[in-house]
């Protein structure tokens, strides 16, 4: 038995709130969200969220503990600086989709755009599309995995991240460097693609990408 | 033995304006080293500055207050416009955004004890919210900045307002970098890094780009905590009117503006002297961009919070004359808690430096055991004095800001208006808005 929450008729405010009572437990579902932004953010509980439709911005911003579906599109933002759970997008995601995220599982089924897992903490992204450029932009830790094609500038001054793509980079940013698949990565990469329902996927079908850990000491030969 | 500045005028030498000795040296240090000077503290040429500006005080066409008997209010209250639980603070000084990182655990645990001991605010910083802050801090803002280090819904929660920093005076558009002495072992987990890499700050938010992209990442912040704090944008002092109009349009609370007087932590000195503007030239942009859009010192309106430079009383009072609502102070602060101390010379001068010269923050070797995270350097600060002395410190702001005010007649420090200065620069006459000391001259009036 879920509780339904209607966009249309019901203002936001009232939907987070009501997703923010203390105590919250079940599953809920939103309907009609016709791209309304930040929807479902700030959720603190172990709770089943679905969102019928596209969402706006910031769809499920800090998400602690909660599994968010949404069932469409997700605009700039999504699951942002997200600390556990998972967020699963099944179309497109807009741009920094997952940016700041450290921790839990977002799952986009489609592509994502430009500074996927921009300034990653800790956050697993799969991405069964391809993603954008400057993804990965300054990534700290946790792991990035792209089934398509990565574009311009992956990694750029990326430090501790890993990251995996199946098919072409565009191009690689600052300090970032294809890396050897070790048996550790390819068991860790067989276990998100596993959470994400794509275990179909060949791990040795996919290329490392990390820091080269160039940039960690600031000198003037590693300015741009 | 050393010439005097006479001996030299006496043997008809001449040392260049242009050229001088701190420019002689700092090209040969760079011909030496091939990178650019990094350190802290803010702006240190001369700008038009507050001592620029006078007070007129009253006499027959104005009424004064008896000194230390008459009222003359201090509070302050910031945030009401959208917020379930404004900040009520005590006096309208407030404690800028400093970074656990770029200072010590103690300091900002000293910072914490002396803001709450005088009933005001002290502000996080660039590397998340320490325990010891928010367990000694009354009224404690939370800085959202563009790593987002240590950002986490909880604290974001914990916190009683949230200042999204779009940029600081001492270099309005640049990131920051904490160098890998400073990245300790606790600094790197709080933010996610290895330990003892130098650690750059990106310069933009990564999931937005403009200000209406602000307006919807403010409605996230207040969404998520349910509207129950205020929400604050800094800018760095550069194109304040329209800085100041867009983050009003975007929906913040308060506007914090930081002069180009404002300290950092560690930027390269090019960025600290040559990008942004004077305090006293942001202010009045910052006002009639507040005035334009009908929300300066109304009820439900925005209020203003100014930085940089800001000394003593006289330098708070004309901030709120000129029309801000509270003001921060940095450099200040940490001089109150024994920054820059003659009694570490030694220590000073063992690094290179010497007691009024000191800005090596970066370097974390800090003596005053305020800007290192070197566990030994740091138990130079005792945070219960070092709190008494920051609360010292606002007190004699505070009374000295009302001894002016009492003097223009005022019944509140925040009654103090421009129509209570005179400049005594055209320079400072231009920039305040203010007529130049003597006559009834503003120059560049009407042509912003």
């Amino acid at each position: 038995m879920s509780t339904t929450f209607d966009l249309a008729t019901t203002p936001l405010r009232e939907v987070n709130a009501a997703l923010h009572v203390e105590g919250l437990a079940g599953e809920y579902v939103v309907e009609n969200p016709r791209g309304a932004h930040n929807v479902a953010v700030g959720l603190d509980a172990p709770v089943t969220v679905t969102i019928r439709g596209h969402v706006g911005y910031y769809a499920a911003g800090m998400n602690q503990r909660a599994d968010v579906t949404i069932e469409g599109n997700a605009g700039t933002g999504v699951a942002e600086n997200m600390m556990s759970g998972t967020v699963h997008v099944t179309g497109n995601a807009s741009q920094s989709a997952g940016a700041t995220g450290r921790g839990g599982l977002l799952v986009v089924d489609g592509d994502a755009a430009a500074r996927c897992g921009i300034s990653l903490k800790g956050l697993d992204i799969v991405v069964g599309g391809s993603i954008g450029h400057m993804s990965a932009f300054m990534a700290q830790r946790g792991r990035l995995v792209v089934r398509g094609d990565a574009g311009d500038a992956l990694g750029d001054s990326i430090y501790e991240a890993r990251l995996y793509v199946r098919g072409s980079v565009r191009s690689l940013g600052a300090d970032c460097v294809a890396k050897e698949m070790r048996p550790e990565h390819r068991e860790e990469l067989a276990g998100l693609l596993k959470a994400a329902c794509y275990e179909d996927d060949d791990p040795a079908d996919y290329t490392r990408y990390g820091s080269a850990r160039t940039l960690y000491h600031f000198h003037s030969d590693n300015t741009y | 033995m050393t010439a005097t500045p006479e001996d030299r005028a006496r043997r008809g030498l001449r040392e260049s304006a242009t050229f001088d000795r701190t420019t002689i040296a700092a090209i040969q240090r760079a011909a030496e080293t091939g990178i650019y000077d990094i350190r802290g503290w803010g702006a240190k040429r001369a700008l038009p500055h507050f001592d620029d500006l006078l007070f007129l005080g009253a006499s027959m066409s104005r009424y004064p207050l008896e000194g230390y008997r008459e009222k003359c209010g201090t509070d302050v209250v910031l945030g009401a416009r959208n917020a379930r639980f404004p900040l009520h603070l005590d006096i309208p000084v407030t404690i800028a955004g400093m970074s656990f990182g770029a200072l010590s655990g103690r300091a900002k645990e000293a910072l914490g004890r002396g803001a709450s001991e005088t009933g005001t605010s002290t502000t996080t910083g660039d590397g998340g919210m320490t325990p010891e802050e928010r367990g000694h801090s009354k009224h404690l803002v939370y800085q959202y900045l563009p790593n987002r280090y240590g950002m986490n819904p909880d604290d974001l929660r914990r916190a009683d307002a949230i200042e999204i920093v779009l940029g600081q005076g001492a270099k309005p558009g640049g990131g920051g970098m904490l160098l890998g002495q400073k990245v300790s072992e606790r600094v790197a987990g709080m933010r996610d890094l290895p330990q003892g890499i130098d650690q750059r700050s990106a310069s933009r938010h990564p999931d937005w780009t403009g200000p209406d992209d602000l307006t919807i990442k403010i409605a996230e912040l207040r969404e998520i905590t349910d509207w129950e704090k205020p929400v604050y944008v800094k800018v760095g002092a550069s194109r304040t009117y329209y800085d100041v109009k867009l983050a009003v349009h975007a929906g913040a609370d308060v506007v914090v503006v930081d002069g180009m007087q404002g300290g950092t932590a560690a930027t390269q000195e090019v960025f600290i002297e040559h990008v942004g503007i004077p305090t006293i030239a942001a202010i009045p942009q910052a006002v009639q961009a507040l005035q334009e859009l009908g929300v300066h010192k109304q009820p439900g309106g925005v209020q203003l919070i100014v930085s940089g430079g800001i000394r003593n009383g006289a330098d708070v009072a004309k901030c709120l004359a000129l029309g801000a609502d509270a003001v921060a102070i940095g450099t200040a602060a940490l001089i109150a808690l024994g920054d820059n101390d003659p009694k570490y010379a030694a220590a000073y001068e063992a690094l290179g430096s010497a007691p009024g010269f000191y800005d090596q923050y970066q370097a974390g070797q800090d003596p005053a055991g305020i800007t290192t995270q070197d566990p030994e350097l740091q138990k130079a600060l005792d945070p219960v004095a070092g709190g008494r002395r920051v609360a010292n410190f606002l007190r004699v702001l505070t009374m000295e800001a009302q001894t002016v005010a009492r003097a223009c007649g005022k019944a509140h420090v925040t009654h103090l208006e421009p129509e209570d200065l005179v400049a005594l620069s055209i320079e400072a006459a231009a920039m305040a808005r203010v007529p130049l000391a003597g006559t009834g001259w503003i120059p560049g009036q009407g042509t912003w």
